[in-house]
């Protein structure tokens, strides 16, 4: 108790000389505030001013009009029209979808392959367990650099250059430059097929809903009339106008094959990097969530006589799914943001493209390299405001 | 014992009784503050490393060395060995400069650049000159602040490909893959080549020579561009050498050359008079083993280069035996070709139109007078 | 109990000994243990059969190309370059010097030694729990090891140090530090982050928010861009940092942002009871967060801190993109020797890059499962 009471007259004695401010939180509190805002204000305004005058003392552009200026580089991957004639804003655009499709591929490879892995991890099989193990220790103790680097040259090493390409159905040919795949190109008589389509989904739904309830016909009669519903009008439009759809085969030139749709070996690889490294941390994800939903709850579907799969599916995974998804998220948001990694294996990405060859060609350093990260903030806090949204949906209501 | 006005504000008492508990281990208050003190000082003091100023020759001579931009990796032209050691063209034109500055060709200190970062360096003042084989074009002289000094090697963009390909030229290239490194010329260059010869081919672009090349290897690509001496030189490190062919067209203009920031005339006149004495002194038939000999040459060519007759050295801001000092501890432009990429190395590379304007080649330097 | 129903008869009573039951089965075996886990049922037979099957496809060629065909001891690259020969342990051994140090001066190595071992024992002390004299060993860790090293890294002429620059440090020693560094500077940074994001000071909060989400939600290799690019334009020309301090920063400031995050976790995680408590006692704001708070918080988070070092420790690999001599950079650097070139010396140096990595990580994340285990036995006790 002594001494306790020492400290308070301690205190009270170091307090003395600012004992206004100590006694008034409220005025200490506005003082804090204020002095905080001021020096980080003056920290971005210096900063600002800082760039701008060395910016024009070096020289460096200003601006973004640079986005308008022809590119005059290439792209071998783009889902827009794109040619070295485009502008910089274009290319920009090439290098944001890009990432847009090994980020959406990735996603979903990574979330099927990490919840299996994370319900191996709990399997009563021991050696599915320990491989689980394995595979998720050895993942995520790797940096995902020299994963990269490693599924590139595996991708690419066993692959035939396109002279020796495996011949696969329907003209497709898989080759060190890629899996090429007849693509689907609309032929004129698309668009009456597809409204005869439309048209026997609409008869179908009506037929559906008209023989519905007890009085209506046997289960059999209903199914084939409302399948001769909806296969009838395409199949006769077809008949009428010919095929709505026609396949662009890819053919083989002088080095490689030309036309047709095309995986390239630098967004498989890729892709399989950032699948496999984001599997084995969702694989963690998923056991931590289950491991929480308590044991009763399966011991409950077991005495109920659920098997093992439709435990997990309607019991066990609903649960965990609220402990699940917040970390999933955070998860998806890596798997984005490290397809920034995608320079070291070739692949046209927006870091790539964007801070890359376009930085370079133009010198706009700051205005690059801060529309790039503007990028990837607006991608995770759209992600994060969805979380939230989910979160509240799903959170328990306590009463 | 000392007190700070904050610690009184903020009621911490000066003791030893534990502040932070960090799960693992516990700190006191003092600790706590002794050590932010502590890695604030050490964090000024490693930010006041890089001090820089107004005139790059001052400046350079205040630091007492000089720092170049140089090649990650690029032999003939800037690569290091195990030991840290550079050599190359760049690395000596580099040297050749820290020589006339300082009468020490050892005063050049190097950082290594990719070509993406190679030009942010420049312009940050991280570097006082970029010699890192970079071509001189418009658009980095107008657009982007930078002022290149002069020309140290002619080059051209060409490409490397498999004999058992069987190509004669390269417009037998339509539809091909080609594997390039980003943020060159060479990207553009590519780009325009194809165009304008209406031909379709897949770019590969990789952040690095070296991954390029190593795609290239791996039968990725059909062919791999960058200019001529890097195909050379990137040739003779894959397994097989023998398998692999330059073709025979130069598609675009490379001159290469140190480049320096806009701005500074008296730092841009130096670079460039060193280059153009290296020149001279081959033209003069001046070299490191015979300039002492030369020193008694009555020529005037040699005897203004020399610093005898008139005072060129001082309009630099240098002393009147630049050229001297340069040409004894570097040597002439010509034995520098030859250390590192001609006969005198590995590379064997020939003059070709790297030669003199009077042996045919295009290297013309004005005189010194 | 006994006699406990007076009068009339007892509703039952046993007349004789109950018949003997079968003895319990004996514990299983390990052959049974297996067979049930392995063979239990007929799916598991398939997965069992499945998984074997993966192993005997992908363990022979690994096991041949790291052991079997490796080639251990060669002067030069001649018999790595043999065909059907598996790695070329003896190049990482012949450049083993140049991947630890890169180009630090020859005759000064034995000052990055020196380093590396005061590191290394004061993390072990630190890590050690039973350890005595631990506080001790936290400031010499935080405090002095980071001057010392400096001193010792950079050079202090007047001690008769050569001032060694840092466009020479290279290697192992580079990654190393570039994680040291981040540790050291992310976990007091990470907490006063922390501790600001949830401050009832609206401007604080907010810019501590700003700084962490903006940080968090953007991928690292930009953020060293920034660093290296443009820390150069924002700061005054005579304040232009080393180039390699840009990175670190750029390092430190990312784990911060993350560290603020796992540390927001313990803090949330503390009961509003225990500060009301403690507000009721009277105590200052400032010291309830640092004597109350803080302890439990970190307490609860040590595996999220441990693991946020692992992630740090993987991403500094990236530093190789802004031109830092790392680990990678270096065995990058050290394949282009002709002397060694040979097609197993690019995939022999990432192999023994991944191994070094795994072993750091592996460790680290045993070690954060053996404190989480121990925190959870002094928090049932």
């Amino acid at each position: 108790m002594r001494r306790r009471s020492d400290e308070a007259a301690a205190h009270r004695r170091l307090a003395a000389p600012l004992s206004r401010l100590a006694t008034s939180p409220a005025l200490r509190r506005t003082l804090v505030q204020v002095a905080v805002a001021a020096v980080l204000g003056g920290l971005l305004v210096a900063a600002f001013l800082d760039v701008r005058s060395n910016m024009e003392a070096r020289g460096i552009p200003t601006g973004f009009g640079f986005l308008d200026d022809p590119a005059g580089f290439d792209i071998n991957q783009s889902l827009i029209a794109y040619s070295a004639t485009s502008t910089y804003g274009r290319a920009f655009l090439v290098g944001l979808l890009n990432t847009c499709l090994v980020a959406a591929i990735g996603l979903v490879l990574s979330t099927l392959l990490g919840f299996l892995v994370g319900i191996a991890r709990l399997s009563p099989n021991m050696l599915l367990r320990g491989l689980a193990s394995a595979y998720v220790e050895g993942l995520r103790n790797v940096p995902l650099l020299l994963q990269l680097l490693f599924w590139y040259n595996a991708v690419l090493r066993p692959l035939p250059p396109p002279s020796e390409a495996l011949l696969l159905p329907f003209g497709s040919a898989l080759t060190n430059r890629g899996l090429y795949l007849p693509a689907p190109i609309a032929a004129q008589s698309l668009a009456p097929v597809a409204l005869a389509a439309l048209l026997g989904m609409g008869v179908a739904f009506v037929l559906f809903r008209r023989m519905r309830g007890r009085h209506g016909p046997a289960q059999g009669v209903r199914v084939a009339v409302i399948a001769l519903a909806l296969v009838l009008p395409p199949v006769l439009a077809t008949a009428a106008f010919g095929w709505p759809v026609t396949f662009e085969r890819p053919e083989l030139g002088r080095f490689n094959y030309a036309g047709g749709l095309r995986l390239t070996p630098e967004l498989v690889a890729l892709v399989m990097g950032l699948s496999l490294y984001t599997a084995a941390f969702i694989a963690e994800v998923v056991r931590a969530g289950l491991e929480a939903v308590p044991r009763g709850q399966s011991e409950a579907a077991a005495a109920l006589g659920l098997d093992a799969s439709r435990t997990y599916r309607f019991v066990l995974i609903p649960q965990a799914m609220r402990l699940i998804v917040p970390l999933l998220t955070s998860q998806y948001l890596n798997l984005v943001k490290n397809s920034s990694l995608a320079v070291f294996v070739g692949y046209p990405d927006l870091v790539q493209v964007f801070a890359g060859t376009v930085l370079n060609q133009t010198g706009a350093a700051v205005q690059v390299v801060l529309v790039t990260m503007a990028v990837y903030l607006a991608i995770s806090l759209v992600a994060s405001a969805a979380m939230n949204l989910y979160n509240r949906r799903v959170a328990l209501v306590e009463r | 014992m000392l007190r700070l006005a904050a610690l009184e504000w903020f009621p911490i008492r000066w003791n030893r009784k534990p502040a932070l508990h960090l799960g693992l281990v516990t700190i006191s208050r003092r600790e706590v503050v002794s050590a932010s003190l502590a890695i604030a000082l050490a964090l000024a003091v490693l930010l006041s490393c890089g001090a820089a100023s107004a005139a790059t020759l001052d400046q350079v001579k205040d630091r007492g060395h000089l720092v170049c931009g140089s090649n990650l990796g690029l032999a003939g032209f800037g690569l290091q060995d195990d030991h840290g050691a550079w050599a190359g063209l760049d690395i000596d034109f580099c040297r050749a400069v820290a020589a006339a500055i300082f009468g020490d060709a050892s005063k050049a200190r190097f950082l290594p650049l990719s070509s993406k970062d190679r030009f942010t360096a420049l312009q940050s003042g991280e570097i006082d000159l970029l010699a890192r084989n970079t071509t001189w074009t418009l658009s980095r002289e107008a657009g982007q602040g930078f002022l290149f000094a002069a020309i140290t090697y002619f080059d051209g963009q060409g490409f490397l490909v498999r004999k058992k390909q069987n190509l004669d030229s390269a417009l037998d290239l339509a539809g091909a893959s080609i594997c390039v490194q980003q943020g060159t010329t060479t990207e553009l260059n590519l780009a325009d080549f194809f165009r304008a010869n209406n031909m379709k081919y897949e770019p590969v672009v990789f952040a690095t020579a070296d991954e390029a090349v190593r795609a290239y290897e791996a039968s990725r690509c059909d062919a791999y561009t960058t200019d001529a001496s890097g195909l050379y030189v990137e040739q003779r490190k894959l397994a097989e050498p023998d398998a692999h062919v330059v073709l025979p067209e130069i598609i675009s203009k490379e001159p290469l050359g140190p480049v320096v920031r806009q701005g500074d005339d008296q730092w841009f006149n130096l670079v460039r008079w060193v280059a153009f004495a290296l020149l001279d002194a081959e033209e003069l038939g001046v070299t490191s083993k015979n300039v002492d000999d030369k020193a008694r040459s009555e020529v005037p060519d040699v005897r203004r280069l020399l610093g005898f007759e008139g005072n060129f050295g001082e309009a630099l801001g240098l002393g009147s035996d630049w050229a001297y000092r340069i040409v004894k501890l570097v040597g002439n432009y010509g034995e520098i070709f030859d250390r590192n990429l001609g006969e005198g190395s590995n590379l064997k590379i020939k003059r070709g139109i790297n030669a003199l304007w009077s042996k045919g080649g295009l290297h013309y330097a004005p005189p010194v007078r | 109990m006994a006699g406990g129903v007076a009068g009339g008869e007892p509703p039952f009573l046993r007349a004789g000994h109950a018949a003997e039951g079968r003895a319990p089965p004996p514990p299983p075996g390990l052959a049974a243990t297996l067979r049930k886990n392995l063979l239990g049922s007929w799916g598991s037979c398939l997965i069992t059969l499945t998984g074997l099957a993966l192993i005997g496809l992908a363990l022979p060629p690994l096991l041949r190309f790291l052991v079997l065909d490796a080639v251990f001891i060669a002067p030069d690259g001649a018999a790595c370059r043999a065909p059907g020969a598996g790695a070329c342990w003896a190049f990482i051994a012949a450049k083993l010097p140049y991947l630890v140090y890169g180009a630090y001066p020859l005759g000064e190595r034995w000052r990055v030694d020196t380093t590396l071992v005061l590191g290394g024992v004061l993390i072990v002390w630190l890590l050690w729990l039973d350890a005595p004299w631990r506080r001790a060993a936290t400031i010499l860790f935080f405090v002095a090891f980071p001057l010392a090293a400096f001193v010792l890294l950079y050079g202090a002429p007047p001690l008769g140090l050569v001032r060694v620059e840092t466009n020479l440090w290279g290697g192992i020693f580079v990654s190393l530090l570039v994680a040291l560094v981040g540790i050291v500077v992310s976990l007091p940074l990470g907490i006063l982050l922390a501790l600001g994001r949830r401050s009832r000071l609206p401007v604080l909060s907010l810019a501590c928010t700003s700084f962490i989400e903006i940080l968090r939600g953007v991928p690292m290799i930009t953020v060293l861009f920034m660093a290296n690019t443009m820390l150069p334009l924002f700061v005054p020309e005579t304040l232009a940092p080393d180039r390699l301090l840009r990175p670190l920063i750029g390092v430190a400031l990312f784990a911060s942002a993350y560290m603020a995050e796992v540390v927001r976790g313990g803090l949330q995680a503390i009961p509003a009871g225990q500060i009301e408590a403690a507000q009721a006692l009277g105590l200052h704001m400032l010291t309830i967060q640092r004597r109350i708070v803080l302890p439990q918080a970190l307490r609860h988070v040590v595996p999220g801190i441990v693991n946020t070092f692992i992630g740090l420790f993987k991403d500094t690999t990236l530093v190789a993109v802004v031109g830092i001599f790392d680990f990678l950079r270096t065995i990058e650097s050290a394949r282009l020797d002709p002397a060694w070139a040979g097609p197993t010396i690019s995939a022999t140096g990432y192999a023994f890059a991944a191994l070094f990595y795994f072993t750091f990580c592996f460790g680290m994340s045993r070690y954060s499962l053996f404190v989480e285990g121990r925190l959870a036995f002094g928090r049932r006790s």
